[in-house]
């Protein structure tokens, strides 16, 4: 920055200690009169400090700070001292933004850490974006969730505000929060139109009738994240009505967070084949964060589920249905199970599931054998491969080496399992 | 005259495979051992007792190995800095040698004693004796930055020399006529400390699990070699119940305190190798452990903020948590999780724990639950760990907490299952975690879900005798992969949508994301460079099948110094071709790469 600041300064210096006059004299530009367009440039890359200081350089460069191109983003980032590691962002430039550029906000993100009054000051911040035309909206919690610790009637009235005054959002991002029904009504009584992503993993406030409000309303959306207990048979067809466009991605967060205590309801399959035949190209993500013994609903009938993550131990019978039931497969991340090899599983997966690309697997177990040959019958189309080491358990056939260079082989490409330090 | 040698000791504290040492020997009137030990700052240090007693067993293990060629340790009590010159003056030293150490802190510390030692007269004679390799050729080999793989790392190993031979101990014939002046009172001007004179409370302190000292790292070394031979199987062994035990074969602490040459270990096992199986070149995962240690000292050796986050190049940049009450939790072993801090216990009590169980405590106290950030991890391996070397603690928390080297985070280890799986009975628990000894295998690893009954019949109510779980682990793995997904997918790829929110479409498994700015004030000539070294760390995350680089060029110029760059990284790897490749520039906003898309079209 300082070469920006100080030509002047600089020439001077130059022209008194006598070096370069010439050439640095007939280069020097008046920074004051350069063209707004290219300082605007300039300043979309200035940190927002720098930003402000370049402001008081000079009228021109005052003038371009407040074209409204400028502040079409912000994220604010709300950090306490004794949470977080990372700084916040100025209250004085909060004001300024609240005050004199609220109105050019379109794409706003807050990112608060995991003490409370972060996620309060955000609220406050919502609350105050009155004459706003914002249309991404995200609620960010870097660390742990701290807005659900905002009291919800101080939550749901700032997000009113913003969901009342802004009436073209099309995107919003709101996992982790104590959104509710009436604001989803809310939501949709002012941005029916425009909405076209909506996130809302693990929002416990609110109910199956609420999101489905969203997605009658809503025909224009086209991502939706959510948690298994909001999924329901009617959601799913209004998500496959006429009037609705394709959806393009669906993602279903399945929680227990006390073994037996919760019941998990079953999708027909008439609901999942109405979303295809409706939305073919559609991605279905399950994550899944399971006691073992809780998989029973899933996957007993056919389900177009496209990507699959197992954040904790899967029964192997669950691994089975999924050759069985799941057509549709692209990606499978199996981040731990029991102690038996998981070798008829996968190969089954390998004969049934003909889109599959991508698979992970952490803490499982498969013999060489039994890996070799779930690699052999996908061949190249493993676009990714990734298998701890530890899983591998070396037989009689293959020996770590040998594995290496015969899924290469089989991938056309050099292929390593996936490692960690011992130390 | 013969000229008046001094060898310092910092690590490498053995007689075997010592080059500097017998540098100090060749051709010398006199010798003397030297060792630096600060009694001030060893109150004040943060080493655990265990590290320390460590230490000074090995030192009396070395003065009594130096008393067999009638010559004595010199354990100094201050700062070399302070002391040497007055050493140099008072012994008439003319030679200085020492083993070279290649972190950061060390070079630092080594340069300006061989100034201050050039400036004495006093000739310094430097040897690499720590790693296998000069670190600095890995570098050079890899185009001046260090490998951030360890996959690039074998690579590179793979291309260079075998490491050189161990020279030979340093014996009586070796010394011939060099020798040690030793004064009367020389145990107490210069005896090894006892833990009491450095401050420590001995009382009921248990004996160690790990004794120090080269002689202990020889017979160990032997054993090592001994139960491979019988075993004949050189892949990396399984873990067991068992292998979570200290093992009267393990060589970690001793490597890292040099009482065991890397270099000694690297061609006994060879050479077993070649006896065992009979062929001649036996594969880089046979010396593992002595690579993965060597690949983290490369990646420190040049960065001086390698155990740092905030100014660390090489490292991420998370929004972790600060909540001194969990660390403690972690730290104390009272997270309520019996597999954690069972683990904890024992490192705390012995100063060793496996090196799965490492994965599974610092996933724990990371990315997997408490989102705690490596570096405060780290920090208590430091004191606890016998072999936390600062590379390799500081590489393997990176490592570990996803922080760099470009690791996949979805394998998150659960505090409960991996656990069990690796001993189901859970003796390990009752072990280091007596109040849950009558637990039944069933709830050892989640106590908070037996009954009752199970619990007063174990004489252990949760949240009474023993803690309840500080996390819902379902719950916080949830939200930590999320967390993790944000920092890896900062920039949004949905056509047309929001540029601020990070919209995935299916896991993160797949996609690779770099964001790559440069400084507006940054010259136009270093753009070139900056970017060849940029894609040399590319070429080294191929695994990923989906790569999207954004890059923010300040300056429309970048972008033929991108496109020069990027042709001259095809020309040398074909591997993009067969990657799904996005570069973005998100400054300028048009792309100058036609000819490269022409390349692959099916990709671009």
């Amino acid at each position: 920055m300082k070469s920006i600041f100080s030509p002047t300064q600089s020439r001077a210096k130059r022209q008194r200690t006598g070096q370069g006059v010439s050439a640095s004299q007939s280069h020097v530009p008046d920074w004051g009169s350069l063209p707004h367009h290219i300082v605007l440039h300039i300043f979309q890359y200035l940190s927002l400090v720098d930003r402000a200081r370049a402001s008081s350089v000079c009228r021109c460069w005052n003038d371009v700070f407040h074209i409204p191109e400028l502040w079409r983003r912000f994220e604010f980032e709300l950090n306490q001292p004794a949470t977080s590691y990372l700084r916040s962002t100025h209250p004085d430039l909060i004001q300024q933004i609240i005050k004199r550029h609220a109105q050019h906000l379109q794409y706003v993100s807050f990112k608060v850490d995991s003490c409370t009054e972060s996620a309060e000051a955000a609220c406050n911040i919502l609350s105050q974006l009155v004459n706003c035309t914002i249309k991404t909206l995200g609620l960010i919690s870097t660390a742990r969730p701290s807005f659900m610790n905002v009291s919800q009637s101080h939550f749901v009235s700032a997000l009113t505000v913003v969901f009342v005054n802004s009436k073209s959002l099309s995107s919003i991002k709101i996992d982790d929060t104590p959104v509710d029904d009436p604001s989803l009504k809310v939501l949709v009584a002012n941005n029916s139109d425009t909405l076209k992503l909506l996130k809302m993993s693990s929002c416990p406030h609110v109910s199956p009738a609420g999101i489905l409000c969203v997605a009658d309303q809503c025909h224009g959306l086209r991502e939706l994240a959510l948690n298994y207990h909001l999924l329901s048979d009617e959601l799913l067809l209004a998500l496959s009505s006429e009037k609705h466009v394709h959806l393009e991605h669906l993602r279903i967060d399945v929680v227990s967070e006390n073994p037996g205590q919760t019941q998990f309801h079953s999708i027909k399959k008439s609901s999942w084949d109405a979303l295809i035949r409706h939305s073919p190209q559609v991605n279905i993500v399950m994550y899944f964060f399971l006691y073992e013994e809780e998989f029973e609903p899933f996957f007993c009938d056919e389900t177009p589920v496209t990507h699959l993550y197992f954040g904790r131990a899967v029964s192997k019978d669950m691994l089975g249905r999924i050759g069985l039931n799941c057509p549709r497969l692209v990606e499978l991340v199996v981040c731990a199970n029991g102690l038996e090899p998981l070798d008829e599983e996968l190969i089954r997966i390998a004969e049934r599931c003909k889109s599959l690309t991508a698979i992970g697997l952490g803490e499982c177990e498969v013999t060489c054998s039994g890996f070799m040959e779930f690699v052999k019958m996908c061949g190249g189309r493993l676009s990714q491969l990734s298998i701890m080491e530890e899983v591998l358990i070396p037989d009689n056939s293959y020996s770590m080496e040998q594995i290496h260079s015969e899924v290469s082989k089989h991938l056309g490409r050099i292929w390593f399992p996936d490692m960690m330090p011992t130390w | 005259m013969a000229p008046n040698s001094i060898h310092w000791f910092r690590k490498g504290l053995r007689l075997h495979d010592n080059p500097a040492l017998q540098e100090a020997v060749r051709g010398a009137g006199t010798i003397r051992c030297v060792y630096f030990l600060d009694p001030w700052f060893a109150g004040s240090s943060n080493l655990g007792v265990n590290r320390w007693r460590f230490l000074l067993q090995c030192l009396d293990d070395l003065d009594s190995n130096l008393r067999k060629l009638n010559s004595r340790l010199f354990v100094i009590r201050g700062q070399p800095a302070n002391v040497f010159p007055r050493l140099f003056k008072e012994w008439e030293i003319s030679r200085l040698t020492f083993e070279y150490d290649s972190e950061p802190f060390g070079k630092e510390r080594d340069a300006a004693i061989k100034k201050l030692a050039m400036e004495a007269g006093v000739e310094v004679i430097i040897k690499i004796s720590h790693t296998l390799y000069n670190l600095d050729k890995i570098i050079e080999l890899n185009g001046g930055q260090p490998p951030l793989t360890y996959k690039r790392f074998q690579t590179l190993i793979s291309r260079m020399d075998p490491p050189e031979m161990p020279v030979e101990t340093l014996s009586s014939a070796f010394m011939g006529c060099c020798i040690t002046p030793v004064s009367e009172d020389h145990s107490e001007k210069y005896g090894v400390p006892s833990l009491e004179e450095l401050g420590f409370d001995t009382e009921g302190l248990p004996s160690a699990v790990w004794p120090g000292g080269e002689t202990e790292a020889l017979t160990r070394i032997e054993r090592h070699l001994e139960r491979k031979a019988w075993v004949a199987n050189f892949e990396r062994p399984r873990m067991n119940a068992n292998s979570l035990l200290a093992s009267p074969t393990g060589l970690s602490p001793y490597l890292r305190f040099g009482c065991l040459s890397c270099r000694l270990f690297y061609f006994k096992l060879t050479d077993l190798y070649r006896k065992v199986k009979k062929t001649s070149t036996p594969p880089l995962s046979l010396y593992g452990q002595l690579l993965w240690r060597e690949f983290f000292y490369t990646a420190a050796t040049t960065n001086p903020r390698f155990d740092k986050m905030e100014g660390n190049p090489i490292c991420v940049r998370i929004p972790w948590d600060k909540n001194p009450e969990a660390l403690a939790k972690w730290a104390e072993a009272k997270t309520g999780f019996p597999w954690i801090d069972a683990i904890m216990t024992q490192l705390r009590q012995e100063g060793w724990i496996h090196h799965l169980a490492r994965h599974a405590v610092a996933c724990f106290l990371t990315r997997g639950d408490l989102w705690i950030s490596w570096e405060e991890g780290m920090k208590v391996f430091e004191e606890l760990l016998l072999d936390a070397d600062w590379s390799v603690n500081a590489g393997s928390w990176m490592w570990l907490s996803c922080s760099s080297f470009f690791q996949q985070f979805f394998h998150c280890y659960c505090p409960v299952g991996f656990g069990r799986r690796t001993d189901p009975n859970g003796d390990f628990i009752r072990r280091y975690l007596p109040v849950l000894r009558g637990f039944p295998a069933k709830y050892i690893y989640d106590p908070w879900n037996a009954p009752d009954s199970v619990q007063a019949a174990a004489k252990c109510i949760i949240g009474v005798h023993y803690p309840k779980p500080m996390v819902n682990h379902a719950e916080a793995s949830r939200l930590n992969i999320e967390r993790m997904k944000q920092i890896y997918q900062q920039l949004s790829r949905y056509r047309g949508l929001g540029q601020v929110l990070a919209i995935s479409s299916g896991l993160e498994l797949h996609h690779c994301y770099i964001c790559y700015s440069l400084p507006l004030n940054s010259s136009w000539d270093i753009v070139p460079r900056k970017f060849s070294q940029f894609f040399g760390l590319l070429s080294q995350i191929l695994h990923y099948a989906f790569i999207s680089v954004y890059i923010n060029l300040p300056h429309q110029d970048g972008n033929i110094s991108v496109y020069i760059a990027l042709n001259s990284c095809i020309s040398a790897n074909v591997f993009v071709l067969r990657k799904k490749f996005w570069l973005i520039n998100t400054v300028t906003g048009y792309f100058l790469l036609a000819s490269y898309i022409k390349n692959c079209p099916s990709n671009c």
